[in-house]
């Protein structure tokens, strides 16, 4: 193992350049960790966001050699390129400030994808009794583990090509709705993802479920809500 | 691309699929059957079998190209979705225009 890191860090904003430091490497060293070193000892004007650092919140996503990961759960050992890194922010987004996106577009994006619960219920009526082992509860929990990081939204090609499109996140939260029994938004929800952003603009190139960290598979769940939209339309329930 | 262009394409894919493989299948029997134009032209002319084929075969070609070229025009163009989808009703008319006339040429020459 080399003692020392050469670590590249994205420095600006949309505007830039890489700065090269030097960090040294220890084992079991992520991603995370190194730029918090460089934080903490090298530059303190260092900008980048993160929070729980075991993989449960999704704020830490960053461009690591090229490639959308969660830098928290992401080790050196697995990405460094002959003692050499370069860490950069979220493709995809508006850079704010070195590794730090603004992620107001990629939320804004849930909410018009309808990626909101819709309750069909008050607390004056029962709790609805859910089978899991049900073909829609089974749909719902292969999608349900979303942690918002972004990486997908990073990751597709689909998104940078077409600024319309909801992304992954969005319509794969909208898979777990439309398979959610409790749920009374439907027809605005697939409505929605009908247009021209939703789930037609997807090109299943599946860097999605390639990259994502939690390993869940988006490109399945829009081939869900193609297939659902498709149905909906025929049946005249939305329109075109 | 919406839910109406996304099922005109999947549809029309599907329809594709069969009449492709019995072109080429065409294809190679008149090949390996050593026909020659005449030979194609005296089975073509006149028949109603061959002019519903190709003429399904065209119009089915026209929709899911164009559909396609829009979807290629918004993305990489700077053409807005107006624009493109005006594009794309030029070329699948000029697609349908020229098929329907080949097809016409070896049914009712």
């Amino acid at each position: 193992m080399l003692a020392e890191l050469s670590v590249s860090l994205w420095r600006g904003a949309s505007e830039g350049r890489y700065e090269t430091y030097t960090v040294p490497q220890r084992a079991s060293q992520t991603v995370l960790d190194v730029v918090t070193f460089v934080q903490r000892h090298l530059d303190p004007t260092l900008t980048y966001r993160f929070s729980c650092r075991v993989g449960v919140c999704g704020s830490c996503a960053m461009t690591v050699n090229g490639r959308p990961r969660w830098t928290c759960r992401t080790h050196v050992s697995k990405v460094a390129r002959g003692g050499r890194i370069e860490i950069g922010p979220l493709q995809n987004l508006p850079v704010i400030k070195d590794l730090v996106t603004d992620m107001a577009l990629f939320f804004e994006k849930w909410q018009q994808a309808k990626g909101v619960f819709a309750p069909s219920r008050t607390r004056h009526d029962a709790i609805a009794q859910i089978r899991p082992d049900s073909p829609a509860r089974i749909a719902a929990d292969a999608a349900i583990e979303c942690i918002n990081c972004g990486v997908c939204h990073a990751a597709c090609d689909t998104v940078r090509w077409n600024p319309a499109y909801f992304g992954p996140a969005p319509l794969n939260r909208a898979w777990t709705l439309v398979n959610d029994e409790r749920d009374g938004g439907n027809a605005a929800r697939l409505q929605a993802i009908a247009g021209s952003g939703g789930c037609h603009a997807c090109h299943s190139h599946q860097s999605c479920q390639e990259l994502c960290p939690q390993a869940l598979n988006p490109t399945a769940a829009i081939a869900g809500l193609k297939r659902r939209t498709a149905a909906a339309y025929l049946k005249g329930e939305i329109t075109a | 691309m919406n839910v109406r262009l996304y099922v005109w394409q999947r549809l029309t894919a599907a329809l594709m699929a069969p009449l492709v493989v019995v072109h080429i299948a065409v294809i190679f029997y008149a090949t390996h059957q050593g026909m020659t134009a005449a030979d194609i032209l005296a089975r073509t002319r006149g028949s109603m079998m061959w002019a519903s084929y190709y003429g399904i075969f065209v119009a089915a070609a026209a929709v899911h190209a164009s559909i396609g070229v829009r979807n290629v025009l918004t993305e990489w163009s700077p053409l807005d979705d107006r624009r493109a989808g005006q594009f794309a009703i030029g070329l699948g008319l000029a697609l349908a225009v020229l098929g329907l006339r080949a097809v016409a040429a070896v049914v009712l020459s």
